[in-house]
């Protein structure tokens, strides 16, 4: 038993990785995730990943950040303190739409990027975790679980075919900047 | 995906889009001497006149569109800007229609009341300050207000102005289509840049004269009131209904076997830019009523008062609901921009809902409140819509019929629309 966690297939141009990606489709061998260092249309539909939620986040904060500051205003401006501003009634519902427009932006805007960072395991102060430094440079990384039933060699034989520069068979997951 | 499309096929305008679009002229015609023969003349211009503006404003549209593209130097568009090309194409004939409107409106008078309710020789269209004798001192008709503001308020001035707009506008989009036009001739990148430069020059004029072209011809009806956001409003209603207009004629297209390079992509963008300047167009809307209402000055509420008449309130408040709402609701979804059908019945409705709103902005203060607020729009209103949906559909598919090709297809940017994928 080889001690080889993932097969990385290292390509140099994006063209041949989405044929490598085909390939290794076409010989049923599950593909763990693929690395790129800028994005590459349509492979989302073709490595068949679900839409992204992120959109269901944003809408979920926004929710909070209108809710949160319309209550705070309505508890202030009307039930606890009401005070006459020109003559307008306490619960002058135009004065309540920029403020609760505005938190609606602010929690939608924050709420993403914390989603995002929790996703992405991107918090400030921790390693990233990258599965070979150059996917973020100038390579493009199809990453292959090893513990599929087909051999090691014919996976790395279809990632050289597919006009993979390098194939890495990696002991360890992630490497980090450690 | 397929990339090799032939674009020399041509449009051809005939059969049921001809028909219908006379149909449609010909209701519009006989609406018109409806109005008139039943002696409602100044609601009959009134809706002229919403219809000339709101029809110019959509060949504007096309013109802006274009030039956007060009300046923000965009590739997904490329292969769709045959469509508002030839809405440009058309603006120039709007311009005469619109001219026509407002110099007949102008000059043709009929009696009524004047703001002092007394009885005297009214002109149909901008009877504030175009009546005779406004600024004037002595005569009756004088008001020291309007006089104030009669150097600039003056026919000759006005019209000079809408004439120098116009102009301007119509000659900058018929270069963008030449130069487009010669590029499928000769390729290269000479027509493109010069294409950029027009862009450039039509975006600066256009920005500096847009607010001023809706102060002309829609705030000025009301002359004794202004808001400075109205330019800004007009121009988010421009927008966003011209936008509609050439998302609409990209389906219609699509659907009849026309512009196949089309995907679903370049919907989704447009109906991206549609829920987003609906977003804008509220903002606007909302700003210039927040602080009316905020302020409350007597000068600047009038114009609210009069749309808070129970005749006005309902299509005041409907007018939100169409154009925010709705865009809102159905549009903000990712898949809802990706189902044509959904995204169809969207432009139609926001097609209709700022036509709703250019009649909230000129009627209470051309017409005004008639007996119940469900007769306020009536069988001329109808007609009239009809009529001029029915010349625009006829001016801009000849427009297009006359493109050699439905994309213009030696673009430098080409590939990349025909690639676009979001």
């Amino acid at each position: 038993m080889s001690s080889t966690k993932y097969i990385l297939g290292l390509f140099a141009d994006p063209d041949e990785m989405m044929d490598g990606i085909d390939k290794l489709q076409k010989n049923s061998i599950p593909i763990y995730d693929v690395y790129t260092p800028m994005p590459i249309h349509g492979i989302e539909a073709k490595l068949g990943m679900k839409d992204s939620r992120l959109g269901w986040a944003a809408f979920m904060f926004g929710c909070l950040g209108g809710t949160t500051i319309f209550s705070m205003a309505y508890y202030m401006l009307v039930h606890d303190w009401p005070m006459n501003i020109g003559g307008k009634p306490a619960f002058a519902i135009p004065d309540f739409v920029p403020f609760t427009f505005e938190w609606t932006v602010l929690f939608t805007a924050f709420g993403m990027t914390i989603t995002f960072f929790y996703a992405t395991h991107l918090f400030p102060g921790r390693a990233p975790r990258v599965m070979d430094f150059r996917a973020t440079d100038d390579r493009f990384v199809i990453a292959i679980d090893a513990k599929t039933n087909t051999s090691h060699e014919d996976i790395t034989n279809l990632l050289k075919e597919a006009g993979a520069v390098e194939v890495k068979h990696n002991d360890r997951k992630y490497v980090s900047y450690e | 995906m397929k990339t090799s499309y032939s674009f020399d096929e041509q449009f051809e305008f005939k059969g049921r889009a001809k028909t219908w679009s006379l149909i449609m002229i010909a209701v519009g015609l006989i609406g018109i001497a409806y109005g008139f023969l039943s002696g409602a003349g100044e609601r009959t211009f009134a809706n002229l006149l919403l219809m000339g503006y709101y029809f110019t404003c959509v060949c504007i549209c096309g013109i802006f569109f274009c030039a956007v593209q060009y300046v923000a130097q965009a590739g997904w568009s490329v292969s769709i800007l045959r469509i508002p090309q030839a809405f440009a194409k058309v603006l120039p004939i709007a311009a005469v229609v619109l001219l026509v409107i407002i110099c007949s409106g102008l000059f043709i008078t009929h009696t009524g009341l004047n703001e002092e309710g007394k009885q005297t020789v009214l002109p149909y269209l901008y009877k504030q300050w175009a009546l005779n004798g406004v600024a004037t001192k002595g005569s009756e008709n004088y008001n020291a207000v309007i006089a104030g503001k009669s150097g600039f308020l003056n026919v000759p001035f006005f019209l000079t102005r809408i004439v120098l707009y116009l102009g301007c506008y119509s000659l900058l989009g018929w270069l963008l289509v030449k130069y487009s036009n010669n590029e499928d001739e000769l390729g290269g990148m000479f027509n493109y840049k010069k294409s950029f430069k027009v862009s450039v020059l039509f975006l600066v004029i256009f920005g500096f004269t847009i607010p001023l072209f809706a102060f002309d011809s829609i705030m000025s009806l009301e002359a004794h009131w202004f808001s400075t956001m109205f330019g800004w409003y007009n121009f988010a209603a421009l927008w966003v209904s011209g936008m509609a207009a050439i998302t609409l004629t990209l389906i219609l297209l699509r659907q009849n076997g026309y512009i196949q390079w089309v995907t679903v992509d370049h919907l989704h963008n447009m109906g991206q830019l549609m829920f987003g300047f609906s977003v804008f167009w509220t903002y606007l809307w909302f700003g210039q009523f927040l602080l009316t209402w905020y302020a409350n000055l007597p000068e600047e509420a009038a114009y609210f008062y009069r749309r808070w008449e129970p005749e006005f309130k309902p299509w005041f408040w409907l007018n939100i609901v169409i154009n925010f709402a709705t865009p809102l609701l159905v549009l903000m979804s990712r898949d809802s921009k990706r189902m044509v059908k959904v995204l169809k019945v969207a432009c139609i409705i926001l097609i209709l809902g700022h036509w709703l709103d250019y009649w909230q902005m000129i009627m209470p203060g051309t017409v005004g409140p008639l007996s119940h607020w469900y007769t306020e729009i009536g069988i001329i209103e109808a007609a009239v819509f009809v009529g001029f949906a029915g010349m625009f559909m006829f001016f801009m598919l000849n427009a297009l019929s006359k493109f050699k090709s439905l994309a213009p297809k030696r673009h430098p940017l080409l590939e990349e629309s025909l690639h676009h994928h979001i």
